[in-house]
């Protein structure tokens, strides 16, 4: 718009012109980007599908076919549900204690992180750029990818996945939460410096109580996403309800009421705990959301 | 005075009251941290940990990272001396052919510097040993090894039995059994990464290639390199296209399938409620049933691969977009419609001039954030149905000894991930800032 009026064009046909000139310049920008766009979408689905073992063609009248045998079957045995919903208990509380651990360990890390990268808090403001880097790299990396090669170091179970989850929790939220930090006021911290604080006294009297709330927040959206992963990386051998569903998968036909029994919980699971934290998120930033 | 005098008493009261439920969180959220850590260290079983671990696996690991070996076998019963490195056909040395520190002859002579050598001779196999003396072995079909030692007790690092000698050097490490004879020698690096050892251009400095290639060979180079059957370049760069590829197509997929979506779910574009309920528990339902479940369902129609990781990626993006969106939609400004519908514009004129233009700015942002985190996404469920670089590197994790090829895909990971961060901070920045000026 500045530039516009910057100009002082001469009279108003000139005007006129120029801003169809403008207009139909957007026009065509917009336009090649939409076929852009359209094209790349189309062909990226057509080498997708090339490059698929069963083709989109043939599999989408299929896709119901697994749900369906599944339910037909948890429909038959329905009386064996609630029987499977106590026995895989124990390992949906796997799955979430490595969530709640990881994020746990992840917060407590990324507020580290987070402190150490922010200007003003930061205790060495020359490394500032080495720890916005580290945060880079642990939000960088998929937590399967860790989680695989530790299961090969220390064996299957729920401390890989702990471990992974962590790494990449602690980057996310590192990132997140020097957002946060940026916004806060520095002056409790040079009050606190006045009186002689340590570096650990004025970040947890001077910086923490303005953010935790923010922190917590974004906290509790990565529990969520946490479950989630967690629940994918049992699938590759580390252990909770990710594991249990790849076993009764894998028994087959005369099993699948097990495994609607694990999709129930994980399910109800995943849908709980949203509800919950969300609920939390709202009371704890006053209803004005961020994000959206 | 005497006010403040009759004041104090309940506001010291209220005073106390604060400060005790303050220094109870100071004190009573971090105990509670601690008691949960505490109770997950034990439900994890962290102690037994290490008796678990294993650490030969570990230093495998780190020692093929950074290392590889060439391996020397003889076979006891032909004579034949072969030479392959990390003992793989694909790394064989062509008929003919032997690594520079190997003399071959009847007698083969293979140095594996600081004075250790070893003979592998018609009939005995000798290792000199610096500061030890020579070992000498002669396996045969009926005794099995027969070594004959040096003076004194058998050190730890040479393990002897009827029909096995081991050595294990700083320099090397040598095995005799009955069928054959085999030495290893370390190297640093990665091994092969360019040319495998039947390629010409093997072991050739860059600037010869680059002679090379100006003469005319650009394309033998470049075919050689691309097929490089050790490190499959070819196949690596198709698997990370595939995993930016599920990651793309399930994106904005889904940024299709939700937008038109995500009106239904609003109360001021959807005035029947119960239309707008079923959406929104629609959208709830979609996410809830988590990308997990999701891709084990698709990967039993559409089989493994690329497809049935984008869809997956799809449809639990639905949800969430629908939901983001719908929310969006609600927050749109009332005003710019109004306005948009003042000079005469229809339906359609009124949704594109005076709703599109307010969401398209989140619509984007999100999109292109979704885009990266998808981007990770892509490589954890190609791991599970089997496509993009995710699949590639299960496989190597599974071999137990492509420790070089796990890191090198990591490092490809982390840079493809940071990649996709970096260009969708770029496009976001350049479609949204430069999209300001003029609706």
């Amino acid at each position: 718009m500045a530039d516009l009026t910057a100009q002082a064009p001469g009279s108003v046909a000139e005007i006129q012109a120029q801003y169809a000139d403008l207009t139909r310049r957007k026009r065509i920008y917009g336009g090649v980007l939409l076929a852009l766009f359209i094209a790349l979408m189309m062909a990226g689905f057509r080498t997708a599908d090339d490059r698929n073992a069963g083709s989109f063609a043939d599999g989408y009248q299929r896709i119901f076919d697994y749900p369906a045998e599944v339910l037909s079957e948890a429909g038959e045995k329905v009386a064996e549900l609630p029987a499977h919903v106590v026995h895989f208990f124990p390992a949906l509380v796997e799955t979430l204690n490595i969530a709640g651990a990881a994020t746990l360990l992840g917060a407590i890390l990324g507020t580290l992180l987070s402190l150490l990268s922010t200007r003003g808090m930061a205790p060495w403001p020359a490394l500032i750029p080495v720890f916005r880097r580290v945060m880079d790299i642990c939000r960088a990396i998929p937590e399967i990818v860790i989680a695989l090669v530790l299961i090969f170091l220390l064996g299957g179970g729920p401390v890989p996945a702990m471990i992974a989850i962590a790494i990449h929790t602690a980057g996310a939220l590192g990132k997140l939460f020097s957002e946060v930090n940026e916004n806060a006021s520095l002056k409790p911290v040079e009050g606190l410096n006045s009186t002689g604080a340590s570096w650990a006294q004025r970040m947890w009297l001077g910086v923490i109580p303005q953010v935790g709330p923010n922190y917590v927040s974004y906290a509790l959206l990565r529990f969520e996403i946490n479950i989630r992963a967690s629940a994918i990386l049992g699938f590759v051998g580390a252990g909770g309800i990710g594991y249990e569903l790849k076993n009764s998968m894998s028994w087959g036909q005369g099993k699948y009421d097990e495994a609607a029994a694990i999709f129930i919980l994980l399910f109800v699971t995943i849908v709980v705990v949203d509800q919950i934290s969300g609920a939390l998120r709202d009371r704890l930033t006053h209803g004005n959301r961020k994000g959206a | 005075m005497t006010t403040m005098d009759l004041n104090t008493a309940p506001l010291k009261g209220q005073m106390d009251k604060l400060f005790f439920k303050k220094r109870l969180m100071n004190f009573g959220i971090p105990a509670v941290i601690l008691a949960y850590l505490t109770y997950v260290f034990f439900a994890f079983d962290v102690p037994g940990l290490w008796e678990r671990a294993s650490m030969d696996n570990a230093r495998t690991l780190v020692s093929d990272t950074y290392s590889y070996k060439t391996h020397v076998t003889r076979d006891n019963r032909t004579g034949d001396v072969t030479y392959a490195v990390e003992g793989e056909r694909k790394g064989e040395y062509p008929e003919g052919m032997s690594p520079e520190w190997v003399t071959p002859g009847t007698t083969t002579v293979i140095d594996l510097t600081g004075g250790h050598v070893v003979r592998f001779g018609p009939e005995t196999i000798e290792y000199d040993i610096p500061g030890y003396g020579l070992v000498t072995a002669t396996p045969s079909r009926t005794q099995g090894v027969q070594a004959i030692l040096p003076e004194g007790d058998v050190p730890q690092w040479i393990n002897l039995s009827k029909n096995r000698l081991a050595i294990t050097t700083d320099a090397g490490r040598l095995t005799v059994t009955r069928n054959r004879a085999e030495v290893f020698r370390y190297f640093y690096g990665w091994e092969l990464f360019f040319f495998t050892l039947d390629s010409p251009y093997h072991g050739l400095n860059p600037f010869e290639l680059a002679g090379r290639a100006v003469s005319g060979e650009a394309g033998a180079i470049w075919n050689d390199f691309w097929n490089n059957k050790m490190w499959r370049h070819g196949d690596v760069a198709w698997a990370i296209g595939e995993t930016i590829l599920m990651a793309f197509l399930g994106t904005f997929g889904a940024g299709l399938v939700a937008l038109p979506l995500a009106f239904l779910g609003t109360r001021n574009f959807m005035p029947v409620r119960v239309v707008r309920f079923a959406a929104r528990r629609f959208f709830d339902f979609v996410r809830g049933v988590d990308s997990l479940i999701w891709t084990v369902v698709l990967a039993r129609a559409f089989g493994p691969g690329p497809l049935t990781g984008a869809l997956a990626i799809l449809i639990t993006d639905t949800g969430t977009f629908g939901k983001i969106f719908s929310e969006a939609l609600e927050n749109v400004d009332e005003k710019q419609i109004e306005g948009v519908s003042s000079t005469g514009a229809k339906p359609i004129q009124r949704y594109r001039f005076g709703v599109i233009p307010q969401i398209t700015p989140v619509l984007l942002s999100q999109l292109l954030y979704f885009l990266e985190s998808n981007t990770r996404s892509a490589t954890i469920i190609g791991a599970i149905t089997g496509g993009g670089i995710g699949l590639l590197l299960t496989q190597a994790i599974i071999t137990q000894k492509d420790w070089e090829e796990v890191s090198y895909y990591i490092v490809l990971i982390i840079v493809m991930v940071m990649f996709m961060d970096w260009f969708s901070g770029w496009l976001r920045k350049r479609l949204i800032s430069g999209d300001e000026g003029g609706h």
